[in-house]
């Protein structure tokens, strides 16, 4: 399980913090040459064998600062000092590399390109990081177009996103852009949705992932921007996109259908409403509370309140499951279950260790239901959200595995 | 005498869209060798196609494989309108035609287009089968083998050095005002490259031919270059050293150049007997010899004639051959007849070669350097070379007197070059005077005469700082000493040479680059008012570089040059002068006498303070400078070395002689120390610009060095990691009353600022050492400059003791030992191996264990599985003729490739530098792939001759023809893994460090 701290490979954290500090306000290097001296700097530049990178550098670039920006942070982080450089060798420097990085901008697009290229050569190493960079995206960014199409209209909002989120308008196309690449190249693809991703922009199998998770929401476009879902990282969503990907797909299935990853198996989505025999059929309800409750007779801390309320939350869950044939209820299926069964839950302070047990036992006892191993059966895999904790895992409460029968 | 090219073009890729509809193309290419032609089939929609064609075959005379190159054009095929061509492929395939070279060309060619550069690759295969042996082969000049190595390449061995060889051939440009004229964009250009790679396969053949008259087999030091003469054609000329080489049968004897320098140092005699002989030496100068190419009168011909100036070389003619020196004794005068006997037979006794094998060069006179202006004719016969041939034979003898003058008969570190602004053309030579041991030059091998110099000539550690001329009828007059190191002979106070420093020299210190920059503005004239004007000004640029770089010199606290090269370009309003040399302090040559300063009006009480102000500050300097390069000489007492009588009046007055008030001058204390001092006299603002700008060059950062040497003396402790880079700078004048001064001030500026951006960009290596660092300027307009950088940056290991003999047993030793850590290690880098060939490692994205600029060497071995991911193999490049850390088992051929890129986009290809950048490393690219199908990992000796850019902002153009020549080789690592200082026992490395030896 991954919480929000272990993602620091997508969201750099020192990065954000830089950003947040160091708004360059002016550069110094434009005031740095002498009024007197009669000569402009027509061209400038310097190439080597090897590429010259400069992770400093790059990272600047990505972030889309102008070159007189980046020269000003760089001369903030106190490199001339180190250095003994002047402003004007900085920015040269900066220039070249800022040069070359819109060279290479080009081949990063299609990541197999980069390793063929005989332009520029750059040790498989540097390669790697190139790469991995221009793919990495913040988490702020992420979180305000996750879900949403990926399309010109969400572009055309970028502005505003900018504007809330502090990352410059530049490094947010540079994201959305990197969103939709990939999203274009895989969408039409078979076979597992990561490999396809890592097999087609080389990208690391954590980067590979969340972008098969931002592709997911994407194609699925699950809501994910409404006020109740704010305090969900991405990681969260992540976490459940990969449940999802690996359980209600039809990739899940059989990985030699001819089908993908992206899409949601709808015949599954069908069954899901047999579910309903659970909370509508009194007897077999009150038979599920039962084994739950003897289950986990003291073992909750919140056993009452699990007890008092088993028909709600169990009705809650439920008809979220059933409703999904629909796509506007898909779509709105983190919203539903945060709504339906995390807050009721938070409202009577439940730990997380026993919203996890809960809804594994919740689960669990579905099976010794008689009548009911044929439909479904629901493996409760998520502890929930209990708000005086900060959501280690997803709040998403039951992914459900496919009838063994079919 | 025919031979079979047989061509196989396998596949495409990343191809550009041709055809806008369905985003693909339908490519087919088109390989032509002299006038045949041969088509594939087209590949229907793909950018990746894959023609796999037959074997195409070409039966041509090898007459023609030399000069054609082979044509490959790729194709897209239109069924209505004419097929538009996606670029083409040039391949040279000399290489295929000796016997020890490539035997087959294959693999991935970038396919190059005038206008858009690189526009994806073609894999093509190229085999040469000659129907006839070699031995009937080698009597056509197909056989010699080309190095642009200027010393004998690593893996042979010369029997016999011939000497030198020269040609050029001519021809009208079919484009030489590209902007304004009408033509369609490609056409032009590229007919001017297949022109030139056809002109330069000619020259190669005609110098062949001539290698084979002398019965040589090969051509070392092979310098090739074009002349864009704009209306009056084009030249291509080349020279080089003819050579009988043999290949070694196990290359290991040749230690790389790297590992050589200053061994058993400790073994030279410092406290010897003195030689008690006391001859009275005359007064002293720097040893350099030059002309000036003047007008000799008003009436002023087209082609202006070179005269001396002030040294008159009548007397001198006869002197160099008949009383050879009392000092050197009978081996001396005889080896000086040996020489001359087997040098006379030569018109041009030069070598292109600055490194030489041990006991070849056995004296140094000095630098000698001519110069010529002349108007290039308008009317031209591509037949008749003459004119251009008379011309430098005009300038060769020059030297070649000049040389005589020294006492010797040879010239080395020998180039020439021209500067040419529309229709005046700047002809320069320069080389360095010397003595060479007769026993290369003639018949027998190098063995037999290692022994006899052993037996015969002792010790050559100093032998070539000694004078070769007589010192009592000297050329010109030098002040003189007993060698440092011998006390046998005489040696010059300071010594210029154009030749990198001879492996066995013993040096103090470390070296570092010295420059003398000057600009000098001219009037804009027409034709022979132009080249008056100009040939007036060069003598005056010429005494001033020097003063510059003497007053450098002694800043630095050195006392001679090594690698001295001066270029002055002509533009159309300014000259400039640019001299880069590599400073040292030769344990065999004298403590240079520090500078003092003298104010003209010694009354004004505040000026005096203002000139002792400046003189504290030049002193401090030069016990900086001491310290930061590491010299300090031995103590040696004035008895011990023989009063070398100074004269300092007369010293002085010729190296200011333009000065009149010098006698008044030198009233002052000059016996400054136990050494006379150099004068500069504050008489203006001028001099104390002077002065000041001396004290303006900034010392390189610390762990940084920097040489135009192939190697840093006092630096052979060289890791892998190698990085060369080319960086240009173009800057525009305001045309705004230019001064002099102004103009001096800002071409300081640009290279000092030039070389502050390198030591910053290339910060993650150090310690770290800029080697052959090479500036070449251009005036390529009115009112800007262009200074076009070429170097190598090697890492050094600071911690590493010097590997000198006597630790050689340790260093076995301790390479067991790290042998030791490989075996622990290499588990690790397979595992790593096998990671990378997985898409992408997540550790290895993160942990990025090196900061940028170096690395190709370790990451090459790292990724050697070839995953199949990368098929790119790494090709270092290095102006120098070595690789550290490696051995060169192989060389495949000379790489000499000519582009030109033109842009009608210029703002949307990201302007003047954007445009420059990409075309740079698209020709790194192309030079890497010639070299990567050649079977080579390395391009050695490599330079880029020429980078001529041209922009017309208006119209939104521009416009590059770069030229650059190396040798491919195939290189194999010394350890396969370098594994860092980390494993050094550090403990012996400070105390037998060479210097620490010498100093003592």
């Amino acid at each position: 399980m991954l919480g929000p701290g272990a993602r620091s490979g997508i969201s750099a954290l020192p990065e954000v913090a830089w950003r947040r500090h160091a708004r360059p306000q002016q550069c110094p290097a434009r005031g740095a040459r002498a009024p007197g001296v009669a000569m402009t700097s027509e061209l400038d530049i310097f190439v080597g064998n090897t590429t010259l990178i400069d992770e400093d550098v790059y990272r600047l670039w990505l972030d889309g600062y102008s070159v007189t920006d980046a020269v000003a942070l760089r001369v903030r982080s106190g490199i001339l000092e180190q250095t003994g450089a002047t402003a004007a060798v900085l920015q040269s420097d900066t220039m070249d590399h800022y040069r070359t990085f819109h060279m290479l901008e080009r081949l990063l697009h299609a990541p197999p390109k980069l390793l063929h290229q005989l332009i520029f050569q750059i040790p498989p190493s540097r390669q790697a990081l190139l790469i991995e960079r221009y793919y990495a995206f913040d988490e702020a960014f992420v979180r305000e177009v996750l879900g949403k199409k990926l399309s010109k209209g969400t572009k055309k909002d970028l502005d505003d996103i900018s504007t809330k989120t502090g990352i410059t308008l530049k490094s947010c196309r540079r994201q959305f852009d990197n969103f939709k690449r990939v999203f274009k190249v895989v969408e039409e693809m078979r076979g597992s949705l990561v490999d396809n991703i890592q097999q087609h922009f080389l990208l690391s199998d954590r980067l590979a992932r969340d972008y098969a998770a931002i592709v997911f929401f994407a194609n699925n476009r699950f809501e994910t921007g409404k006020k109740k879902l704010q305090y969900l990282s991405f990681g969260d969503f992540a976490f459940c996109a990969e449940l999802m990907i690996q359980n209600w797909t039809l990739g899940a299935v059989d990985s030699q259908m001819d089908d993908m990853d992206m899409d949601l198996d709808k015949e599954f989505l069908q069954d899901l409403k047999e579910l309903k025999v659970l909370v509508a059929d009194k007897d077999l309800l009150d038979l599920h509370k039962s084994l739950v409750c003897t289950a986990l007779r003291g073992k909750l801390g919140v056993f009452s309140e699990m007890e008092a309320n088993f028909k709600n939350l169990s009705r809650g869950l439920v008809n979220v499951a059933a409703k999904l044939t629909h796509n506007k209820d898909v779509r709105d299926l983190f919203v539903d279950l945060v709504e339906k069964f995390v807050e009721p839950c938070r409202s009577d302070h439940w730990p997380l260790s026993d919203v996890r047990f809960f809804l594994n036992q919740y689960s669990a006892s579905v099976h010794s239901l008689d009548g009911f191993r044929l439909v479904a059966q629901h493996v409760c895999l998520c502890p929930g959200v209990c708000p005086s904790h900060p959501p280690v895992s997803p709040p998403f409460p039951h992914s459900v595995r496919r009838p063994a029968e079919r | 005498m025919p031979g079979k090219l047989k061509v196989k073009i396998v596949a495409g890729r990343h191809l550009p869209v041709m055809d806008r509809a369905s985003d693909l193309t339908d490519a087919f290419v088109e390989v032509k060798f002299g006038n045949t032609t041969f088509k594939t089939d087209v590949y229907l929609k793909s950018l990746n196609p894959q023609w796999n064609s037959e074997w195409f075959k070409f039966e041509v005379d090898d007459e023609d494989l030399q000069d054609e190159p082979l044509q490959i054009t790729v194709l897209d095929h239109d069924t209505y309108s004419a097929n538009d061509a996606i670029g083409k492929v040039y391949i040279d395939i000399d290489p295929l035609l000796y016997s020890e070279a490539a035997t087959v060309i294959s693999g991935w060619f970038p396919i190059y287009d005038t206008i858009h550069g690189i526009r994806g690759e073609i894999n093509v295969v190229v085999k040469v089968d000659l129907f006839n042996d070699l031995n009937r082969f080698r009597q056509s000049s197909c056989g010699v083998k080309f190095f642009c190595t200027t010393s004998i390449p690593k893996c042979y061995r010369a029997v016999i050095i011939h000497g030198f060889v020269e040609e050029l051939v001519v021809n009208e440009d079919p484009e030489y005002q590209w902007i304004d004229r009408i033509r369609t964009p490609r056409a032009s250009n590229e007919a001017r490259q297949r022109l030139i790679s056809l002109m330069s396969g000619e020259l190669q053949r005609k110098i062949g031919l001539k290698v084979l008259e002398m019965r040589g087999n090969a051509v070392v030091g092979y310098l090739q270059c074009f002349d864009l003469e704009g209306e009056s054609g084009l030249v291509v000329r080349a020279i080089g050293t003819a050579c009988t080489l043999d290949k070694l049968s196990s290359p290991a004897a040749f230690l790389p150049a790297c590992n050589s320098p200053s061994k058993e140092m400790k073994e030279i005699p410092f406290n010897e007997d003195p030689n008690p002989n006391t001859h009275s030496s005359g007064p002293s100068t720097p040893l350099k010899n030059q002309t000036y190419s003047f007008s000799p009168s008003k009436s002023y011909s087209r082609q202006s004639s070179s005269s001396d100036t002030d040294l008159s070389l009548t007397p001198k003619t006869g002197m160099g051959s008949g009383s050879a020196g009392k000092e050197g004794g009978p081996f001396k005068a005889l080896l000086r007849q040996q020489t001359q006997s087997a040098l006379e037979q030569r018109e041009f006794p030069f070598f292109t070669l600055t490194a030489f094998p041990p006991g070849f060069l056995v004296h140094v006179g000095g630098v000698v350097s001519a110069r010529s202006v002349k108007l290039l004719d308008r009317i031209h016969n591509p037949d008749e070379p003459e004119t251009r041939d008379a011309w430098w034979a005009e300038i060769r003898q020059e030297i070649k007197s000049h040389a005589k003058a020294l006492g010797c008969h040879a010239v080395v570190g020998y180039s020439e070059s021209t500067s040419i602004c529309e229709e005046v053309c700047i002809l320069s030579a320069s080389g360095t005077a010397a003595v060479l041991n007769p026993r290369f030059l003639q018949d027998g091998t190098v063995e037999g005469c290692l022994e006899q110099r052993l037996e015969e000539n002792l010790p050559t550690r100093c032998g070539f700082c000694h004078i070769p001329y007589d010192e009592l009828n000297m050329p010109f007059p030098a002040h003189l000493t007993y060698c440092y190191n011998c006390r046998k002979q005489k040696v010059p106070d300071v010594l210029f040479t154009t030749i990198d420093l001879p492996t066995d020299a013993t040096v103090i210190g470390k070296g570092c680059l010295i420059q003398a920059r000057l600009c000098r503005l001219k009037k804009k004239a027409q034709a022979e008012a132009n080249a008056t004007a100009i040939s007036n000004l060069l003598p005056f640029m010429e005494y001033e570089v020097h003063t510059q770089l003497m007053n450098k010199l002694k800043l630095k606290g050195m006392n001679a040059l090594f690698g001295l090269r001066i270029q002055i370009t002509v533009g159309e309003n300014m000259l400039m002068g640019l001299a880069s040399a590599t400073g040292v302090y030769l344990a065999a040559l004298p403590t240079p006498g520090g500078i003092q300063i003298a104010g003209k009006t010694p009354n004004d009480g505040s000026y005096e303070q203002h000139i002792s102000h400046m003189q504290k500050k030049i002193n401090d300097t030069i016990a900086k400078n001491k310290e930061l390069y590491e010299i300090s000489p031995p103590e040696i007492s004035e008895e011990i070395i023989g009063s070398p009588i100074p004269e300092p009046r007369q010293r002085s007055r010729l190296l200011r002689s333009q000065s009149e008030s010098s006698d008044e001058v030198t009233e002052l204390d000059l016996s400054h120390g136990k050494k006379d001092a150099f004068v500069l006299e504050i008489d203006d603002t001028d001099a104390m610009e002077d002065v000041h700008s001396l004290l303006t060059d900034v010392p390189p950062p610390s762990g940084f060095y920097s040489c135009n040497t192939e190697i840093m003396p006092g630096i052979n402790n060289w890791t892998s990691e190698i990085q060369m880079f080319t960086s240009v700078r173009v800057i525009r004048l305001s045309s705004l009353n230019l001064t002099n001064q102004a103009l001096n001030k800002n071409f300081n500026d640009l290279c000092e600022n030039l070389l502050k951006s390198l030591y910053f960009k290339l910060r993650s290596m150090i310690p770290c050492c800029l080697c052959h660092v090479n500036f070449t300027v251009s005036l390529p307009e009115d009112e800007l400059i262009q200074v076009t950088v070429t170097a190598v940056a090697i890492t050094f290991d600071k911690n590493q003791a010097l590997q000198t003999t006597k630790t050689h047993v340790e260093k076995s030793l301790q390479r067991a030992s790290t042998d030791n850590e490989e075996l622990l290690q290499f588990p690790l880098e397979l595992c790593s191996d096998s990671l990378s060939s997985h898409p992408l490692p997540p550790a290895k994205a993160v942990t990025v264990e090196k900061a940028s600029p170096v690395g190709d060497g370790n990451f090459r071995n790292r990724s050697a599985p070839p995953c199949a991911n990368s098929t790119v193999g790494v090709v270092k490049m290095t102006p120098l003729s070595f690789i550290p850390g490696a051995k060169i088992t192989k060389y495949l051929g000379i790489i000499n490739m000519f582009f030109i890129r033109e842009t009608t986009s210029l703002r949307e290809e990201g302007g003047v530098s954007g445009f420059l950048h990409a075309f740079i490393a698209e020709v790194f690219a192309m030079v890497r792939a010639h070299v990567a199908a050649l079977g080579g990992n390395a391009v050695v000796s490599y330079i880029m001759k020429q980078c001529v850019f041209m922009e017309n902002p208006n119209k939104n153009q521009a416009q590059c023809l770069i030229n650059v020549s190396g040798d491919a080789v195939v290189f194999v690592r010394e350890s396969d893994l370098e594994v860092v200082s980390t494993q050094q026992p550090t403990a012996n490395c400070q105390s037998s460090c060479t210097e620490g030896e010498v100093t003592t």
